[in-house]
């Protein structure tokens, strides 16, 4: 049996008085594709950065690739990461926001080599090659030039994977990429999602999307009140939910 | 009910064939006209007045004390806000790195030097030397590993420098500082999540963006530190206003010389805003929304 790029085992995370993960238990295997859904507050998007170290995990296990979360294993003893630990590992993965969070005073191009040059080392060259053949991917190749704020939310948002996939992640995580865009421009992320989906990318996706889950996901993954309430393939989990509550959330979405 | 259509400013017409005459404003063109008329008769009376000498004026517009106190001001300008402005990054950095300590250093730096007018930081700058006569640099109680006589430490240059550049700091900082906040998180976020360090998520991602906000206000502060400079007249720095007040004091043609003076004043400051002028442009390139 292969190892899971992700393993969160019981993990808890509070903000003050809020618990936005209560015990989170799940496991995401090299090439799955697991789509998180759940109502609003429910710990979604708190799960995902405590993946990528952008909050600290308070208790439970946390895995990517093996590797405790926030912590160095040697000599039987945890040791807290440093800075440029934690950066090295973020750059293994790959995130993908609500706003894009696009650099706007960068260029397409120059939104997209920034990272593997100042983070990799990459030579630029080498950089800008690779970062052309990624804008061409996500049917992007004719605006290298342009500036964030010259792109429709749709073209931001495709530029804002392009950039992640840059730093060649071995994981993929996006937070609700669709939910900031007008309607007639989610198909074309969604597209390109599922280009990297079928292209073997591992990926964790907190979505509303439910179509986009019932094709092309391999797991969907309930979530509510800071737990996993369950989980299984989209067309079992979606169809013929086991818990009332993902059946009452079903019924509000899918209405 | 009907629906009335306002007449377009621009057309003069509502859009029907009937011609609107736009409303006369006749009192605010006889205001300007009698404005006009002091205008001419103050420039009118300066420029023909005997008293003015606008041949000492001229006399020493170029005169070699006089280019050499515009240097000195020019400098002092230049360098206290380049020590402004470095130390303020630093400071503002320390109030946000979530490090109490710093935190702590970095607020009570900006309420003491804001408190204590920029003249009285100035004289104690320039006195500190009567009163400590060797500053060391060591382990409290143990050796001291550098030493400098103050005197030679704190000199006129120095004070003026130490005065208006630790002052000026303080208001910089909080001009970073809120720079740096009007760059929205995620920017700082997708950096990090790229896994850039935060120093260089903040040099390359934050601060680029920053600088439209951080610009305008730091032009003023310029304009008003090459103002400001003037101050050093109370420690006898030959700058432009120093020395045109030694040449004053000895022929007693103190308005033609401070007219001098003046002349150069507005043309620094005159210079700065042109300068700012082309930095705000550059600035604010690529970062709408
Ligand atoms: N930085 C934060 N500070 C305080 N509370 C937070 C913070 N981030 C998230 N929360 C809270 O944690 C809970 C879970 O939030 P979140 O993970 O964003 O939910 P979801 O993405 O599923 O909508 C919410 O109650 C939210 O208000
Ligand atoms: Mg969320």
């Amino acid at each position: 049996m292969t190892e899971p790029v992700v393993r969160a085992e019981a993990v808890t995370k509070s903000f003050g008085h809020v618990r936005a993960l209560r015990g989170v238990d799940l496991d995401v295997f090299p090439g799955e594709v697991v789509c998180l859904i759940g109502p609003s507050g429910s710990g979604k998007s708190t799960f995902l950065r405590c993946v990528n170290h952008l909050e600290k995990v308070d208790s439970g296990r946390l895995t990517v690739d093996g590797e405790l979360v926030g912590y160095r294993r040697a000599r039987g003893k945890l040791y807290e990461l440093r800075e440029s630990e934690i950066c090295r590992r973020r750059a293994d993965i790959g995130m993908v926001f609500q706003n894009f969070n696009l650099f706007p005073h960068l260029t397409v191009l120059q939104n997209l080599i920034e990272a593997p040059i100042q983070v990799r080392r990459e030579p630029k060259a080498e950089a800008v090659e690779r970062a052309r053949s990624l804008l061409e991917r996500v049917g992007l190749s004719d605006k290298e030039r342009s500036h964030p704020a010259q792109l429709s939310g749709g073209q931001q948002q495709r530029v804002a994977i392009a950039r992640a996939l840059a730093m060649r992640p071995a994981l993929m995580l996006f937070d609700e990429p669709t939910s900031a865009l007008d309607p007639e421009l989610v198909g074309e992320v969604l597209e390109v999602m599922r280009g990297l989906a079928a292209d073997g990318m591992t990926m964790i996706v907190v979505t509303h999307e439910m179509g986009f889950a019932r094709e092309s996901a391999d797991r969907v993954v309930f979530m509510a009140d800071g737990v996993v309430v369950e989980s299984g393939p989209p067309d079992e989990l979606l169809r013929a939910p086991k818990h009332e509550r993902t059946r009452a959330f079903l019924s509000k979405v899918l209405a | 009910m009907t629906l009335k259509i306002l007449p377009s400013r621009r057309t003069g017409t509502v859009g029907l064939d009937e011609v609107v005459v736009p409303r006369r404003h006749p009192w605010r063109w006889l205001l300007a006209g009698l404005l006009l008329l002091l205008v001419v008769m103050i420039v009118e009376g300066l420029a023909t007045n005997p008293a003015m000498r606008w041949d000492v004026v001229g006399d020493y517009l170029f005169a070699e004390p006089v280019l050499e106190g515009l240097l000195m001001t020019l400098r002092i300008t230049v360098l206290a806000m380049l020590i402004g402005i470095v130390l303020g990054g630093i400071l503002a950095v320390m109030r946000l790195s979530g490090n109490p300590v710093l935190l702590a250093v970095s607020l009570g730096y900006s309420a003491l030097f804001r408190s204590i007018p920029v003249l009285v930081q100035l004289l104690f700058w320039f006195f500190l030397s009567a009163v400590l006569p060797k500053i060391g640099l060591g382990v409290p109680f143990g050796p001291v590993f550098v030493e400098a006589e103050t005197n030679s430490l704190i000199s006129r240059f120095g004070a003026a420098l130490l005065g208006l550049g630790l002052a000026e700091a303080a208001y910089m900082a909080e001009i970073i500082r809120a720079g740096l906040l009007s760059v929205p998180r995620g920017q700082s976020e997708a950096a990090a999540a790229l896994g850039m360090p935060p120093g260089k998520a903040l040099r390359r991602i934050v601060l680029p963006q920053a600088m439209r906000f951080i610009v305008p206000p730091t032009g003023n502060q310029a304009i008003s530190m090459l103002k400001m400079t003037s101050l050093v007249i109370a420690i006898s720095l030959p700058d432009l206003l120093t020395s045109v007040q030694t040449i004053y004091a000895r022929n007693f043609l103190q308005i033609p010389l401070l007219t001098v003076a003046c002349f150069w004043y507005l043309v620094m400051t005159g210079v700065l805003s042109v300068g700012q002028y082309f930095l705000e442009r550059r600035f604010g390139k690529g970062a709408s929304t």
